[in-house]
């Protein structure tokens, strides 16, 4: 068995501090307002800039005219695309990040300004001249495949054909997964559904928008502050677009008010830094809420047919899937990871999925939490739902007839290892809410999730102060509790209290890279890269307490945040506590600290299992949710709370994708709903409390068995509302969001084929 | 060297235009050499980065994994997450 087997069992029996829930370290500076998100900095001098962005959905952009803007008083700089490295080594980025011939999509930037208030910032804008060839535009996925569709970039020739077209396309790539003979295997079923699905694009609707400040001195040393899921990769960014040593760059990230996957890469950081560098001074650049929504990355919207045909006894003979995703102007939908994880939950024979990346005259999507997974999933646990009704079977005991199991191939090619699939499934089957009552108009869904989950590259330090306490310094920033989880792994490690640790978000100058806060690797990496460290740490303590007593290092043990002597042979001495070892430390050789640097693999995947009842109203289509229960494999959960906390999270927008969260394009090309009055996110009135479930089956790749948990928790709710609803209003539902008007269109057509 | 049996997966078979070659290799660099050198048309796919399965684990850029004798291997698109 190939992997790092890295878990301790004897160990997992004897947690002290893990799996307790502790205050968050950053609690009080967020309740009382001290902490600092993106748009809190200022820095003296500093200007405002505002970007100026095409009203067209798809437009040549045929002159740019500063003049009159530069005259203004108080405008000191105004940037265009040519401010910018053309050579950057993500061509994409750079497109996206200000137009370069082409305007791609309504809100694409076209020019920026610094000026001495945003007033006058924005009075500059208008006074730019743009000089615009509209060109025809097209937003819808499966418009976007068509032969005809106005085509966004002529050099894009589909990859993953047999041939290379002789034409370009909207169609970036093509991918196929899956084994054995789907046909062979519809051939053996009794039962066979086929349906078409539709998502739509939703944001990832963090409450905090993209926010900045760059200072750009005039020897070329720069610094930026930044809300961001990664100010490494920001960092790397940043240095490509402007032409810029990595080594003049260092980004500080600031406590971050949601990401979710929309902040793992730049926006208006780099114009900030090109504002900044040709104004001379700093330069603070804040989306609005309209410019989040037209501007930054939703997630894919998609087009889907699902077949899949099963046995009288439950057994699944095949799945079938097509996939068409499109995630705005640029290559990137997710249509790769939707395609690997549609089947991921079954063990299959005969499995395929076929998935497309489309671009439309849309902004270029971003990841979202699991990107790619819960539009594929929804389709495939819709049919499997049906399915199990068809045949009379418990849904259920249909699952757990075709589960992925331990040493299962996967429908995406690798067989699995240890996974938790069935546990949560038995779990869920056996929680009360499966077997609690409905009533009139009311129906319950189940749907199960799968996630990957990654490591990536991590860089750790921690440092035992001259008192005793440990600092820990990351490089991943916290979104979901992770300062807390790493200081009770360091705790439970050196066998101290939590209280005595403290960790903080280090600056990009402080520590080497660290990939991005994404994958739901941060409890995994940074956590594994600090239990490391503080096995250095340790072993150093013990070496000086050895010294202190005269005795050779291998003599000496940690227990009870203390070094011990190992035995009566070894010497009669009192432990030494971490405080007297820290307290001498300036005479036994210096500072005592540990660190660990590595590219963490064996991250573990996720599965989950979510049950949801629903009451519809048949005379509005409104849909109450009345109860909801996340069930989920955490591997180990760290600090319950925040694991909890991230199957909630998960859970709620899984909701809001279901019901309500949408964007709307009219037939201009336009973005109607780009402001949270009209893009309906869930609130907590909406809601009932999220009940969870927390399955723990080790991950082997973890000292701890930790699996990430941030993503798996959005990829169940899509199916298992749909089911909900489907069941409550007596029609199978197959186009999110199922917003009032389409609930009640959907039952009044089935009214209408009864009469 | 050992030789493994290696399926690609996704955008990697299509690219290479088969699904499953013997390539040699102690680890996970030296396989991608060898595949690299068996499908020239993988190189900027390679390149691009791309995620290997060893034996159920996967693994983006981890060069120096060793590939032990008789594991199931996969070369697959490179993931990501939000």
């Amino acid at each position: 068995m190939a992997g790092n087997q890295e878990f301790d069992a004897d160990r997992a029996q004897d947690f002290r501090v893990v799996g307790t829930r502790p205050a968050r370290p950053d609690g009080m500076d967020k309740v009382t307002g001290k902490a600092r998100f993106g748009a809190d900095m200022n820095m003296p001098g500093q200007l405002i800039g505002k970007i100026l962005r095409s009203p067209h959905p798809h437009a040549r952009i045929k002159s740019i005219d500063a003049s009159e803007a530069l005259a203004m008083p108080g405008v000191k700089a105004v940037v265009t695309a040519e401010d910018f490295n053309a050579d950057a080594k993500d061509r994409d980025v750079l497109t996206n990040i200000m137009a370069r011939d082409k305007a791609l999509y309504e809100g694409h930037a076209v020019a920026a300004v610094a000026a001495t208030s945003r007033i006058k910032a924005q009075q500059a804008l208008k006074r730019i001249k743009v000089n615009y060839e509209i060109l025809p535009h097209v937003t819808d996925v499966d418009a976007a495949m068509q032969p005809d569709a106005p085509i966004l970039h002529d050099d894009m020739f589909t990859q993953g054909l047999d041939e290379k077209p002789a034409k370009p396309s909207n169609i970036n790539a093509r991918h196929e997964f899956g084994h054995g003979d789907v046909e062979k295997g519809f051939a053996q079923a009794d039962i066979v559904i086929e349906r078409d699905f539709k998502t739509a694009a939703t944001h990832q609707g963090y409450i905090e928008p993209h926010a900045c400040v760059a200072n750009v001195g005039a020897d070329g040393m720069s610094e930026l502050w930044v809300c961001t899921q990664g100010h490494f990769h920001v960092r790397s960014q940043c240095a490509s677009l402007l032409g810029m040593d990595v080594s003049r760059l260092r980004v500080t990230a600031s406590e971050i008010g949601g990401g979710f996957g929309g902040k793992t890469t730049v926006f208006i950081e780099p114009v900030a830094l090109a504002l900044s560098r040709k104004a001379g001074r700093p330069v603070k650049l804040v989306m609005t809420r309209e410019e989040v929504f037209k501007a930054s990355g939703p997630t894919a919207s998609s087009s889907m047919r699902v077949k899949i045909g099963v046995k009288k006894d439950g057994t699944i003979t095949a799945g079938e899937a097509s996939l068409n995703y499109q995630g705005g102007a640029f290559p990137g939908a997710p249509a790769d990871f939707g395609a690997m994880s549609a089947f991921a939950c079954y063990d299959l024979e005969n499995v395929k999925a076929v998935a497309f990346d489309v671009v439309t005259n849309r902004p270029k999507g971003a990841a979202y939490r699991a990107p790619g997974a819960p539009m594929s999933v929804f389709a495939v646990e819709s049919v499997v739902d049906e399915l199990a009704k068809e045949i009379g079977m418990d849904p259920f005991d249909l699952r757990l007839k075709n589960a992925a199991r331990d040493g299962s191939k996967s429908s995406y090619g690798p067989k699995f290892g240890k996974i938790g699939l069935v546990a949560c499934l038995e779990a869920a089957k056996a929680h009360p809410h499966y077997a609690a009552p409905l009533g009139p108009n009311q129906g319950r869904g189940v749907a199960s999730g799968f996630w990957f989950n990654f490591g990536g590259e991590t860089c750790s330090n921690l440092n035992v102060n001259e008192d005793g306490t440990i600092t820990l310094a990351v490089g991943t920033p916290d979104i979901g509790g992770s300062r807390a989880s790493m200081c009770i792994m360091v705790a439970e490690e050196l066998e101290v209290p939590y209280e005595r640790v403290r960790a903080i978000v280090a600056d990009t100058s402080a520590l080497g890279f660290n990939d991005t806060t994404e994958g739901s690797r941060v409890t995994f990496s940074s956590g594994m890269a600090l239990i490391k460290a503080a096995r250095k740490a340790k072993e150093e303590m013990c070496k000086r307490a050895a010294m202190m007593w005269d005795i050779p290092a291998e003599a000496v043990y940690w227990a009870e945040g203390a070094a011990h002597p190992s035995g009566p042979n070894a010497g009669d001495f009192e432990p030494m506590t971490i405080e007297e070892i820290a307290g001498s430390a300036a005479k036994t050789g210096g500072p005592i600290a540990g660190h660990h640097e590595y590219n963490a693999d064996g991250a573990g995947v996720s599965f989950g299992t979510h049950i949801v009842d629903t009451e519809v109203d048949p005379e509005t289509g409104y849909v109450k949710i009345l109860r909801y229960t996340v069930v989920q494999d955490a591997g180990k959960a760290i600090h319950p709370d925040y694991v909890e906390g991230q199957f909630q999270g998960g859970a709620v927008q899984g909701i809001g994708w279901a019901l309500n969260e949408e964007y709307i394009y009219g037939e201009d090309g336009r973005l109607q709903n780009a402001t949270f009055l009209d893009y309906r996110l869930p609130v907590a009135s909406d809601l009932p409390m999220i009940d969870t479930v927390i399955v723990e089956v080790p991950n082997p790749g973890h000292p701890y068995g930790v699996r990430g948990v941030g993503e798996t928790g959005i990829v169940p709710p899509l199916a298992a509302l749909a089911n909900s609803v489907s069941a409550a209003a007596g029609v199978r539902l197959t186009d999110l969001p199922m917003s009032p008007p389409k609930v009640l269109k959907a039952i009044g057509a089935t009214k209408l084929a009864a009469e | 060297m050992p030789v493994h049996q290696v399926t690609l997966s996704g955008i990697v078979a299509k690219t290479a235009g088969l699904t499953a070659l013997e390539l040699e290799g102690n680890n996970i660099r030296q396989l991608l050499k060898s595949l690299e050198a068996a499908c020239p048309d993988l190189g900027p796919l390679i390149a691009k980065g791309v995620a290997v399965s060893i034996d159920g684990t996967l693994y983006r850029d981890d060069w120096f994994q060793p590939i032990p004798e008789g594991a199931e291997v996969f070369v697959i698109p490179r993931l990501a997450g939000g």
